[in-house]
Formats: C-alpha cells, sequence, structure tokens
C-alpha cells in the first residue's frame, strides 16, 4: 500500500481495507451458505461494511439511510419471511459441477471483467485526481435541496413507485388467502 | 480526496456486482436469488456514490437513493411471491417454476 500522507490518510486507508474486506467477504459469503438465514445475516454485514464506505467517500445521509432502510427494514422482512417459511437447506454444489454452474461462473467473471474494462478504457486517465468537496457535500439538507428543487419529479416518481409495491404486496396476500380459506 | 482513490472504489463495486450476478444465476432458491439482487444493486450503488465523489455532482448520490426505493419496491414484491408460492405448498426452486399459469 502506498502511504504517502499524513496520519489522516493512513487512518482512511485502515478503515477502507477493513470496510473493503468485510465487504466482499459478505458478499461471498451471501452467495455460498447453504442456510437462507445466514445469507440473510452475511447480508446485514455486507449492508453495514457499505455504509462505512459511503462515509468515506462523504456521503452521509446514503450512509444513514442505507443503515435504516436496508439494514433495518428491508432485512427485517427478509427475516421475517425466512422465518415463517422455515430455514430450507440447499445444496448448490453436492454432485460435481454442472453445466450450468459453469456457465454462471464464466458469466459473472465475464461480467466482473466487463465492467473493469470498460472502466479502464473509458475513464482510466481522469480517475486520477478528485475534486475537492466542501463540508455541506453530502449532508441531509444538501440532499434535500437538491431533492426539492432540482430532481422533483424522481422524488414523486419514486412516492408513486413504492404505492404501487405496497398495493402489488397487498393483492399477492390476499389472493393466495381467498383461494385457501382453510390457512386460519 | 483522503485514502484510495476512486478506482478502488470501483474495483469493490464492480465485484460486488459480479458476486451478485453469480448468486443470481447459480442459486435455486427464490429468497437468496433476492438477496445476490441485492448485491447487485448495491454494487451498483457503490459506483454511483463514488463517482459523484469524484466529479462533486450530487446526481450520483439522488439517484442511489433511488435506486434503494426501487430495491424495498422489488423486495416487497418478491418476498410477496414467495409467500405466495409456499401458500399453495409448490416447491421453492426457480428451476421448477417455469410456468406462469394460475
Amino acid at each position: 500500500v502506498i502511504v504517502a500522507g499524513s496520519a489522516g490518510d493512513v487512518l482512511v486507508w485502515i478503515v477502507w481495507i477493513g470496510a473493503a474486506f468485510a465487504c466482499l467477504a459478505s458478499g461471498v459469503g451471501v452467495v455460498t451458505m447453504r442456510n437462507p438465514f445466514l445469507s440473510a445475516l452475511a447480508l446485514i454485514g455486507n449492508l453495514g461494511s457499505l455504509a462505512v464506505l459511503y462515509l468515506l467517500v462523504s456521503a452521509e445521509f446514503v450512509a444513514a439511510a442505507q443503515v435504516l432502510v436496508y439494514a433495518g427494514a428491508v432485512m427485517v422482512m427478509f427475516l421475517f419471511v425466512i422465518a415463517y417459511i422455515g430455514p430450507r437447506q440447499e445444496t448448490p454444489w453436492a454432485g460435481g459441477p454442472t453445466w450450468q454452474t459453469v456457465g454462471a461462473v464464466l458469466a459473472s467473471a465475464a461480467i466482473f471483467l466487463e465492467i473493469i474494462v470498460v472502466i479502464g478504457l473509458k475513464a482510466g486517465g481522469r480517475l486520477a485526481h478528485s475534486e475537492h468537496v466542501n463540508g455541506t457535500f453530502g449532508s441531509p439538507g444538501w440532499i434535500g435541496r437538491l431533492f426539492l428543487t432540482d430532481h422533483l419529479l424522481a422524488f414523486e416518481i419514486t412516492s408513486i413507485v413504492l404505492l404501487v409495491a405496497a398495493v402489488g404486496g397487498v393483492i399477492l396476500g390476499s389472493h393466495t388467502r381467498r383461494h385457501d380459506p382453510g390457512m386460519r | 480526496m483522503l485514502g484510495p482513490g476512486v478506482a478502488w472504489y470501483l474495483g469493490v463495486a464492480a465485484f460486488l456486482f459480479g458476486i451478485g450476478a453469480l448468486g443470481v444465476l447459480l442459486r435455486r432458491n427464490p429468497l437468496i436469488v433476492l438477496l445476490s439482487l441485492e448485491i447487485m444493486l448495491n454494487g451498483a450503488n457503490l459506483a454511483l456514490i463514488a463517482f459523484s465523489r469524484h466529479a462533486h455532482n450530487g446526481a450520483g448520490q439522488i439517484f442511489a437513493l433511488a435506486v434503494m426505493a426501487v430495491a424495498a419496491a422489488e423486495v416487497c414484491v418478491g418476498l410477496g411471491l414467495v409467500v405466495a408460492i409456499h401458500r399453495r405448498n409448490l416447491e421453492l426452486d426457480v428451476d421448477r417454476l417455469s410456468e406462469l399459469r394460475g
């Protein structure tokens, strides 16, 4: 690791390495765990370490929203459904590699290499020097001002998307209950 | 910008997207497919926020927040489908759920 700077630079590097390795390891854990419950717990770790990475690029409000919305609300919903269905073990690698396994590994490796190559070709020379930011960058007030001025349409459409999803969830639940009168 | 440059963040984001794609293609439990989809969305979010910091432009963070709201909506509908499949006593396996008949 090339460290040519103050003690703050070294500290940020240390925090970044810890958060990035936790992020990658828990991401691998989500995909490889057999028990869905453990996968969901690994995803909570992934979201938390991503929030640390967001803080390092001065996106304070997004980091807070990540912890509240994702690691709080969405993951509680996931854990509730997993507990409702019951933990079902799945053995994805039992019986040797099939053509599906080999194809999936090749396709995802191709996606990874394609992203790296495209970023290197299109933005490789311009990534070295970032702009300087002031203290208000990423703060809740700044985000709120952007949402209610420049990005008002996105804000309103987001509320419509959430409303439609909530209605869809209710319809999915009530439809199955009508077909199974003996459930309750 | 203290610490690592934006290229390091983009590398982590690309790896997250790749491992999420691997999970979506490989796993057969629809719950774990949804979890892997969340990893893919978070990889895209990390790239958006890193570029937002790099270019000093707030649109990346706004887009990341919109992606989070869409992910919450997707989880709502996806988990509703999983519960509906479970109530009909069908097997939770995306390879076997290949027909959309009601």
